[in-house]
């Protein structure tokens, strides 16, 4: 097998190639019965949702124009939500939910694209599919067009869902439109990054950090100008998402970039897939050594070595994350604080004392929540490995069920720690530097992250737990984490009832920067997780493996 | 001496599916052990559990006289495994893994190494995702070879090798015998087993439904035997063991229980014998009627098992 093939006979008889189509697609949507569903039901309702929460808080026509000019003036906020383009409900919905909303939308699209696409190839799924009557274009197609069902189901949901509840309905399809096509956008990208990697971690990371990439240089553009008219926003798809202007005299036009961008991405994936065989890469494997490093003796070297490059990578991000989060931290002490309510969100939020330490907490308490989802996939790598059949053959050596879970737990507690040291260090080194102080602000920047680490502690507990007593529920962790992060994130402007509040227990830590912090809430934590970890090493092993 | 395995009355349930319900399994010390049945038998199942990846609901299971379950890492350092799908990790080098493995059990005989792999063909440079399933099982099968073990258990380790390294994996497994390790193989291949095994057991809906040395099995068996004889046979019909008995005029086909052949040849003499072919019961024969269902089915097995030996596809050392 060679990875050149003829373009000439690939591209022969256009609807042969895509024959099977219909069937691959139904397999699919057979496959993702309950993901896609949940993703288009979850996301549509946050933003249907939000809508309503925001008529509570600013029930007048006066507080909503406060909170839009507030809101605009400010930098960092404007990084973090981008501008707001209109004071009406709808506006103010599509600002603080919009851009969100469309980034996951991505991130549903490039999952299901690469689920379908090259995780079939890398398992040998798709070898006995395209021994049958399926085209060459086929399973790219097919995933594509189950993208786009998720995309149309949440353009639709978000469409219908706000003009029931009284919006415009002219502003409520284009925020539909906007969520929906930052999604295909997304799916297009993945096409790509699937023909480009062998592995389907791979092709996910790569479409993952153009994501990221698309928020940063939103983010960035939306910082340097108040209309996002900025370069760096118009070159980002999370920029055209906000330009789309959903309530706020839509700019219809701006759908064509949606488009364009999906037709350009798909069409550069279709030539790809014609250029290469089927589980072919164009980034290949290349070869290893021959003999294995001294490193690798045991089941803690054979963990840290598949474990070390996603750590490597949150390592990354949670540095230039917190670098980016400090640079903006210093313009949040410019927003207005005339506005009880908003000061009332920011400090439900994050902190007690002054806007800037409270921003410091809310970012601290978002960093802690994304850590959450590094711990749950270094967790459930243990159950990938047992029900990858690679665990199997490590057990039959002279290896207990406790060593071979020890290396596994270890990086995931660890590098919970340290991926949140170094996103406080990024903070605390970027905001010192804008200040001109960082000595003071260093130290609490960086305690006010590692603080987060015994909430997170906590819930990868809880995922040890679910491995080694409820294997096959294992991945019941994402559920509880997702959960956690939606308390997190809409809570506190839902105006959640206390008791809802307390189930994430990132809700238990003390706010810091600014306020207090005692002992009790980090014991209780930590016992938690020792119950979770005891108990879920000691079923762990008892139970089968397997 | 302790035996290698000795397993009694194994039982083990996955929900309301008994996959071994009362399995027996005795393997002595140095002796190569067939272990055969249909898919789906438990085969893989009973390996599990002597491995301690499963554990068993009831009965005994003791291997080099110590439970595969308590004893699991001590006894680990004395096994060798090839399960029968090798799935490696995709960005480790076969090399990484072979020696990943031989670290894990007792250790790693390099020099033994390097001669498996040349041996086997295997680029050890390669990594996980790109070796072929023949090239996945040769990373396990060298990684066991080469390992410092006291016994080896094998599930269908051969199922995607070419004829070539089939040829290589019994020299292997011959070499393994006469270093005096044990080795428990699980297997389809009929002409392997035959090859190699002294003992076999055979198991059907887990349980055991016949062990023994290969010539004890056959002798369960019925020979087929076809001859012309000088004139009309005589009381054929009335012989013990004797079925499917086809007399035409002086030909006569028949089949006879292997345990009663002499008194049919008697019989046969005694009408002078012009010519006569008798077929050794085939390895595919006996299997055939362990696997099929009761014991109805050993007709239709034997007349499948004539034309596999008539194509000379098993025949016996």
């Amino acid at each position: 097998m060679t990875a050149v093939t003829l373009p000439a006979t690939a591209r022969t008889g256009g609807s042969r190639d895509l024959a099977g189509t219909g069937t691959l697609l139904r397999l699919a949507l057979r496959r993702d019965r309950l993901m896609i569903p949940a993703w288009v039901v979850v996301l549509g309702l946050t933003v249907v949702s939000m809508g309503s929460t925001l008529e509570k808080l600013y029930d007048t026509a006066a507080k909503r124009a406060e909170v839009a000019a507030s809101m605009t003036g400010n930098g960092s906020l404007r990084a973090l939500y981008g501008p707001v383009f209109s004071d009406s409900l709808g506006g103010l919905t599509a600002w603080r939910i919009g851009g969100i909303a469309a980034l996951l939308a991505g991130v549903m699209s490039l999952l299901i694209v690469v689920r379908h696409t090259r995780e079939e190839e890398e398992t040998g799924r798709q070898e006995l599919l395209s021994a049958a009557m399926v085209g060459r274009r086929a399973p790219l197609t097919a995933a594509l067009l189950a993208a786009l069902v998720a995309d149309a189901a949440l353009a639709l949901l978000i469409t219908a869902g706000l003009a029931a509840s009284g919006h415009p309905a002219a502003g409520a399809l284009a925020l539909g439109l906007a969520v929906g096509g930052t999604g295909l956008v997304f799916a297009g990208v993945a096409a790509i990054t699937a023909q480009l990697t062998e592995s389907a971690r791979a092709a996910k990371g790569l479409a993952g950090a153009v994501l990221g990439a698309a928020f940063v240089l939103r983010a960035a553009g939306d910082t340097a100008t108040e209309d996002a008219s900025s370069p760096l926003t118009w070159a980002s798809p999370a920029g055209w998402a906000e330009n789309l202007r959903a309530f706020a005299g839509e700019r219809w036009w701006v759908l064509l970039l949606f488009l364009a961008a999906t037709a350009g991405t798909v069409t550069a994936a279709y030539a790809l897939t014609a250029r290469r065989d089927l589980g072919m890469s164009f980034l290949p494997a290349r070869p290893g050594p021959a003999r294995a490093p001294a490193s690798l003796s045991g089941p803690t070297g054979l963990a840290w070595r598949l474990q070390r490059t996603t750590l490597f990578g949150w390592s990354a991000g949670f540095l230039l994350a917190g670098a980016v989060f400090g640079g903006i931290t210093d313009g949040a002490s410019d927003l207005v604080g005339d506005n009880e309510q908003t000061r009332e969100i920011f400090e439900r939020m994050g902190g007690h004392q002054g806007l800037t330490d409270a921003f410091v907490a809310a970012l601290t308490g978002m960093l802690g929540m994304v850590a959450a989802l590094y711990a749950a996939g270094a967790v459930l790598r243990l159950r990938g490995e047992e029900t990858g059949d690679r665990a199997e053959p490590v057990l039959a050596g002279a290896v207990g069920r406790l060593r071979w879970a020890a290396g596994h737990l270890a990086i995931a507690f660890l590098g919970t720690a340290l991926i949140l040291l170094l996103g406080g260090l990024g903070l605390g080194l970027t905001y010192g530097l804008t200040v001109g102080d960082i000595g003071g602000r260093l130290g609490p920047a960086v305690g006010a992250a590692l603080a987060q680490t015994p909430a997170v502690w906590a819930l990868t507990g809880l995922a040890v737990l679910l491995v080694g007593a409820l294997p096959k529920a294992a991945a019941a962790t994402w559920a509880v984490v997702g959960g956690c992060l939606g308390i997190g994130w809409v809570g506190p402007a839902a105006q959640l009832p206390q008791w809802a509040m307390n189930l994430s227990p990132f809700s238990h830590l003390p706010k810091l920067p600014g306020g207090e912090a005692t002992a009790a809430p980090f014991l209780w934590l930590l016992a938690l997780t020792a119950v979770f970890v005891a108990a879920g090493l000691t079923a762990l092993r008892r139970r089968d493996i397997g | 001496m302790t035996k290698a395995i000795s397993v009694s009355g194994l039982r083990k349930a996955f929900g309301r599916t008994h996959a071994l319900d009362g399995l027996d399994l005795d393997v002595e010390t140095g002796e190569v052990h067939g272990f055969l049945g249909p898919n789906g038998a438990g085969k893989s199942t009973t390996l599990r559990v002597l491995l301690g990846l499963l554990r068993a609901d009831g009965g005994a299971a003791r291997l080099m006289g110590r439970d595969p379950w308590h004893d699991a890492v001590s006894l680990h350092r004395r096994i060798a495994y090839v399960p029968g799908d090798v799935t490696l990790w995709r960005n480790l080098s076969g090399g990484e893994v072979i020696d990943l493995y031989g670290r894990l059990r007792g250790g790693l005989d390099t020099a033994r190494r390097d001669s498996l792999l040349e041996r086997f063909e295997l680029d050890p440079t390669k990594k996980g995702r790109t070796y072929s399933k023949g090239n996945r099982q040769k990373v396990a099968l060298v990684a066991a070879f080469a390992s410092d073990v006291d016994l080896l258990i094998l599930d269908e380790p051969t199922s995607g090798l070419d004829p070539l390294m089939e040829e290589v994996f019994q020299d292997c497994v011959e070499e393994e015998r006469d270093r005096g390790r044990t080795v428990l193989l699980s297997s389809h291949v009929l002409s392997e087993v035959e090859a190699l095994c002294d003992r076999v057991s055979i198991i059907r809906n887990g349980r055991t439904v016949e062990s023994g040395s290969l010539a004890d099995l056959r002798h369960l068996t019925r020979t087929s035997v076809a001859a012309e004889l000088a004139g009309a046979p005589d009381g054929l019909s009335g012989l013990p063991g004797v079925h499917d008995l086809d007399v035409q005029g002086h030909r006569v086909r028949l089949q006879v229980d292997t345990d009663k052949l002499d008194a049919v040849l008697r019989s046969l003499s005694a009408s002078g014998v012009r010519s006569l072919t008798s077929t050794p019961p085939t390895l595919e024969e006996l299997f055939l009627r362990h696997y099929q269902d009761g014991g109805h089915a050993a007709q239709g097995a034997a007349s499948t098992a004539a034309a596999a030996s008539a194509s000379g596809k098993a025949t016996l050392r």
